[in-house]
């Protein structure tokens, strides 16, 4: 294929799974900006007033970085893996392995619309944590590479997941029992200062913490940890990830007999 | 001439141990309208799942207009034009978007995309359905979307995979013409079928392949020539209670009455009539018992299962 051809292949791609997830909007789009609006509401308004102020800010602006990468993470992860594992579901991946795309492109073309779900999503929580307190700031370039490159690196992850998936059981074990814990134990909700020693030692192997820490670096300009060691962990999990897609879709992992 | 497909020597086992294809050749040449027949399980699925890239080879070779799959997988596949015998389509898709968007994954732009879906759409029917959701299509349908779709990137190679599996007669035959159509101006068509009719009236070749192995691979023709006895039916103004003697053929009378006679090879039906003439018994209506190219299908699964036993027997 020319690079032309290539690029019309991936905006199909691309176009396509915004296609699905703009047609089926009462299910992706609506429910997290629901769910993020009683989070503002209940931990930020309610009970944050009684927290008072954690890392130097009040507690509602503590939580929304927090709160905007879980929306990011979940709904990134969440759009591959119910579209690649459909597809494959219904037989329709036969379109695109009949096709020349080439693999790289398939799994680019997928993890940009899992990002233009987890994006869009992680807008509209900021601009809806507007209403809730004021945003200001610190680096906004940090603020949107950490934005970017975690919602690539779930995309990745929602794609992995959707190879290996045999049954509707094998989308959802992922998100329950790992994603959800994870982003809860991440730092979403309180600084791991308060924790113990033991505590935040076994936080610090949570790779979600350095990633919500790092988009509160950009927005609020404190972090339980380093925000470039943030960037290069997520870069070389991205690149892991990146390596064991290509090398399953090669092999036709749970796609090709 | 150019082979629009060359396969050499193709294996498959799958993970399970099962041996589906033990090292079959087959060669199509361009412009050929050519059937693929074998029995359930018989390796016509794992063959062409192959060349389209849905099953990974064992060990072989296939070249799609010289195009090894190994080498220069995406040229192969540009020339390749698949109709699987399952849908395959995202039930949710409008019509039109499924079209085009297999376009695009051809590298097609959205424009000349548009312009061909509209076409094939309005070549198979569909064209009225373009803004439903596949699963609003009946059956019929859904089969000719799944043509649509496979031509909508103009290939010189269509496989399908029975294509008029579960299809009314009529629709089978439009869908006969179309196909026939589609061959005159060029593009190569290769089909599975289990309607032997429908290999009969339109393929030009035939291979039949049977336990992973190609029984025979020949023109329509000589493979009818084979055949060196048809049973003709015919029914008679009155309803005979026992078979007629007649010197030279071998008759009997089926359940419902009608006189069942064996015809072989080089012998006329002439004789038949004639003694039939002469011993007052007046034919209304006469048809062949079954399909000619099932008969002989038939026959040579029959004969290979035979033969395939005792080796199976000694491997054990």
């Amino acid at each position: 294929m020319t690079s032309r051809a290539i690029l019309t292949a991936y905006y199909t791609i691309v176009i396509r799974e915004i296609r699905r997830f703009t047609r089926i909007w009462a299910q992706t789009l609506l429910p997290p900006v629901v769910t993020m609006t009683l989070y503002f509401i209940i931990f930020g308004n309610l009970i944050g007033s009684r927290i008072g102020e954690m890392g130097g800010f009040d507690y509602m602006a503590f939580i929304v970085p927090g709160l905007i990468m879980m929306a990011v993470i979940t709904n990134s992860y969440a759009n591959v893996v119910s579209s690649f594992f459909s597809m494959k579901f219904q037989r329709s991946i036969e379109e695109l392995l009949v096709s020349p795309v080439p693999n790289w492109v398939i799994l680019a073309g997928y993890v940009s619309g899992g990002m233009a779900r987890g994006l869009s999503i992680g807008l509209l929580v900021t601009l809806l944590s507007l209403a809730f307190t004021n945003l200001s700031i610190h680096s906004l370039p940090m603020m949107i590479v950490t934005v970017v490159l975690t919602s690539a690196l779930f995309s990745l992850g929602g794609f992995i997941n959707a190879m290996l998936a045999t049954k509707f059981d094998d989308i959802s074990i992922v998100p329950t029992f790992v994603l959800t814990p994870l982003t809860y134990l991440g730092g979403v909700f309180y600084s791991i200062d308060l924790l113990p020693n033991f505590w935040q030692g076994v936080s610090l192997l949570n790779p979600i913490l350095y990633m919500v820490n790092g988009f509160r670096f950009g927005i609020l300009g404190v972090s339980d940890v380093n925000p470039y060691v943030s960037l290069g962990m997520i870069l070389v999990f991205i690149a892991g990830l990146v390596f064991v897609a290509l090398t399953m879709l090669a092999r036709g992992k749970g796609i090709r007999h | 001439m150019t082979q629009a497909l060359d396969i050499r020597g193709l294996t498959k086992t799958y993970g399970d141990g099962f041996q589906a294809l033990k090292g079959i050749d087959l060669s199509v040449a361009e412009g050929d309208f050519f059937a693929l027949l074998g029995p359930n399980g018989a390796g016509k699925s794992t063959t062409l799942g192959i060349v389209s890239s849905l099953v990974n080879k064992s060990d072989g070779e296939v070249k799609v207009f010289g195009f090894d799959i190994d080498t220069n997988l995406s040229e192969a596949k540009m020339n390749l034009g698949v109709v699987p015998q399952e849908f395959n389509f995202n039930q949710f898709e409008k019509v039109f978007d499924i079209v085009t968007t297999q376009a695009g994954y051809y590298g097609i732009p959205l424009r000349r995309a548009s312009e061909s879906a509209e076409k094939y759409l309005k070549k198979l029917g569909l064209w009225d359905k373009r803004n439903s959701p596949a699963r609003m299509l009946s059956g019929g349908m859904k089969r000719r979307l799944m043509i649509a779709r496979a031509l909508v990137h103009e290939p010189r190679l269509l496989i399908l995979d029975e294509p008029t599996a579960g299809v009314d007669i009529e629709l089978r035959r439009s869908m006969w013409s179309f196909l026939e159509e589609m061959n005159r101006q060029g593009t190569t068509i290769i089909l599975t079928t289990h309607y032997l009719e429908e290999a009969e009236a339109l393929c030009r070749n035939i291979a039949i392949i049977d336990h992973g192995r190609i029984l025979k691979n020949t023109s329509k023709r000589d493979l009818l020539q084979e055949l060196s006895l048809e049973t003709f039916v015919l029914d008679t103004e009155v309803a005979l209670n026992s078979p007629p003697e007649l010197p030279g053929f071998v008759c009997r009378l089926d359940g419902e009455g009608a006189l069942e006679v064996d015809v072989e090879k080089g012998q006329g039906l002439n004789q038949v009539f004639v003694q039939l003439e002469d011993m007052g018994i007046k034919v209304v209506s006469m048809r062949t018992k079954a399909n000619r190219l099932e008969e002989l299908f038939i026959r040579m699964v029959e004969e290979n299962a035979s033969s395939a036993k005792p080796a199976e027997g000694v491997a054990e």
